[in-house]
């Protein structure tokens, strides 16, 4: 059987823009992407001090999962069962570059815990997990462009088995200076149908 | 609903290139981890267990195009060509292809003959779904240590959703100096042989390996060593992102998960393959977690004493000799355990044993707080193993 599930919300950044539910809500013309997120956390209340140590791509996913969770009026006295369900092109591959940079010359060689840990990419959904407590299914795929198949077919399969009762999933890339975050809540309580069709078309608004 | 299985499967290690020769090294106590001394590696010796480039080159011959690859691709090319001939499987548009690995072929970031391009994941992807005429796009999980075993579940999901009939998986990842160095700065590295859950464990040896399996709910597709796969469960421990929970939350949640969906009891379990990393924090949550699910007597091994942690593979490697653990009705030793090490009580199989077996569950663990539990239970095959 299958439930009526919707997509509940969305949110994008992307091209210097914060969207929330088709909605800009913050956008800044700093082309470097370090300041232009920074700036982001600040002015949307992220309040979340170990944000600054994150690296690109969790900064990424962690600041567009949050304007969502946030947003979700989710009672705070009660645990949420949200598996979350994040894809990518890169991987952790910026950061990934920058570990390989503290081993290529033997003279100068300064692998650090705190950078490799970064080096792979599930580590945001960990990021996102332990500042909204979701102690829930975490997945990361990669794939060559945005798949909505994917997705839909993951967000039915659990919400219809009841192994989750919101699925937060989508796409989050950051790759050189090139940045793509895209991600969405499915659950029983919105008004856009959950298809790949309306996936995709909230993907591929600008 | 119909039932999912795991069925014909291939591993290539250090300890051999099929499942059969790997498990017999497992059943003889054989560890593929050797001190390696070589600063193309790591600028210090350090124990792991690597594929001899030779022995590899050799398998391969059959396999060459004109097309170059690099290693990991080769030992994954080398395992799932092995699968899919033994499956008898067209690789038709219902067929589904799912890769795990954690860091893939990272090491062109450091190795000019590839471009750079081949660092990337979705390219890995390609270069396997094509080179045997996959029909879909390669599906890539890389969710760290838990990867290999999550793929199953994902698997098992594409099944049930109806997208595909059959799914095979392949598993992968190698010992390179970008990992080596990552776990050394970590401080994580043993100074020996890997000894889970035992007093005198140091911590991890790294392994490389490749592992490949068909995912089918078609009865006519099992192997002997068959497996149904009952229930599955993922949890994050939303604790750490590079330390487990103290209190075991998020592995007691999933193996929670697993046994509903299973619907059986914790007595039915046969026997743990648990991750077992011989870290002092994994070893110790892992034992928390089992006692906590009031499993502190059922008989429990790691497998990393044999070859390491093999990362993206090691889920998936560590359910195939699960699966050759029913067939053969044997529990395997877990190798390196001496004196029980954790501060809970835990049944670790010090001896390789003929026990009936019938259910095991398997667990993974990983960075980012992940993890995943998964049971299986031996296909029915007798009848097709007599015809």
């Amino acid at each position: 059987m299958t439930k009526n599930i919707y997509i509940e919300s969305y949110c994008t950044i992307k091209n210097k823009v914060v969207s929330l539910n088709g909605t800009p809500i913050f956008s800044d013309d700093t082309p470097e992407f370090s300041a232009f997120i920074k700036q982001a956390a600040k002015q949307l209340n992220t309040n979340y001090p170990k944000f600054f140590k994150m690296d690109n791509l969790s900064k990424l996913a962690f600041l567009t999962a949050d304007i969502l969770l946030k947003n979700a009026n989710l009672s705070p006295t009660k645990e949420h069962n949200i598996a979350l369900l994040l894809s990518n092109k890169a991987s952790s591959l910026d950061t990934d570059r920058k570990h390989q940079n503290t081993i290529i010359d033997p003279d100068n060689y300064y692998p650090s815990p705190s950078l490799f840990v970064y080096t792979l990419p599930n580590i945001c959904l960990g990021e996102i997990s332990i500042k909204h407590k979701l102690l829930s299914e975490n997945s990361f795929f990669i794939f060559e462009r945005f798949n909505a198949d994917h997705l839909h077919l993951n967000s039915s399969y659990l919400l219809n088995t009841n192994k989750a009762e919101k699925t937060l999933c989508g796409w989050v890339d950051f790759d050189g200076n090139n940045y793509d975050a895209f991600l969405y809540i499915v659950g029983k309580n919105g008004t856009i149908n959950h298809n790949t069709e309306e996936i995709t078309r909230l993907y591929n608004t600008p | 609903m119909s039932k999912v299985y795991l069925s014909h499967h291939n591993i290539v290690s250090a300890l051999g290139f099929t499942a059969e020769r790997v498990v017999l090294n497992i059943k003889n106590k054989v560890s593929g981890i050797f001190l390696i001394d070589d600063p193309a590696y790591l600028h210090i010796p350090f124990y792991g267990s690597v594929i001899p480039p030779n022995d590899l080159e050799a398998a391969f011959k059959p396999l060459e195009t004109t097309k170059k690859y690099t290693k990991l691709e080769k030992m994954m090319l080398l395992s799932l060509q092995r699968t899919i001939e033994a499956s008898n499987v067209s690789l038709d548009k219902n067929v589904g292809l799912i890769i795990s690995s954690t860091k893939g072929n990272i090491d062109v970031l450091n190795n000019s003959s590839f471009p750079e391009d081949r660092a990337y994941l979705s390219t890995l992807g390609t270069e396997i779904k094509d080179y045997f005429g996959f029909k879909n796009e390669a599906i890539v999980l890389s969710n760290a240590c838990v990867s290999g075993l999550l793929a199953t579940a994902i698997a098992k999901r594409y099944i049930k959703e109806g997208v595909y009939n059959h799914v095979f998986i392949v598993g992968g990842d190698t010992v390179n100096p970008f990992v080596l160095s990552g776990f050394n700065s970590f401080q994580a590295m043993a100074d020996s042989p890997c000894k889970p859950y035992d007093k005198n464990r140091t911590g991890v040896n790294l392994g490389e390996a490749a592992a490949s399996v068909l995912v089918t709910s078609q009865r006519e597709y099992l192997c002997p060593e068959a497996v149904e796969i009952l229930g599955d469960g993922s949890c994050n421990d939303a604790n750490h992102i590079s330390g487990p929970s103290r209190t075991g939350e998020g592995l007691f949640r999933c193996v929670s998960a697993a046994i509903a969906e299973a619907n059986i009891a914790t007595q039915d379990i046969d026997f743990i393959s648990a991750h077992g990393t011989a870290t002092l924090f994994n070893d110790e949550m892992e034992a928390i977690a089992f006692n906590r699910l009031s499993l502190c007597t059922t008989p429990i091994h790691s497998l990393k004493g044999y070859f390491g942690h093999t990362l993206g593979a090691s889920g998936l490697i560590e359910t195939l000799v699960g699966m050759h653990s029913l067939h053969q009705n044997t529990l395997f030793k877990s190798l390196g355990y001496d004196t029980l090490g954790v501060s809970k009580s835990l049944n670790i199989i010090e001896k390789t044993i003929s026990n009936t077996n019938t259910i095991f569950l398997k667990t993974a663990s990983g960075f980012g707080g992940s993890n995943t539990a998964v049971l299986f239970k031996k296909a029915q095959t007798e009848k097709l193993t007599n015809d």
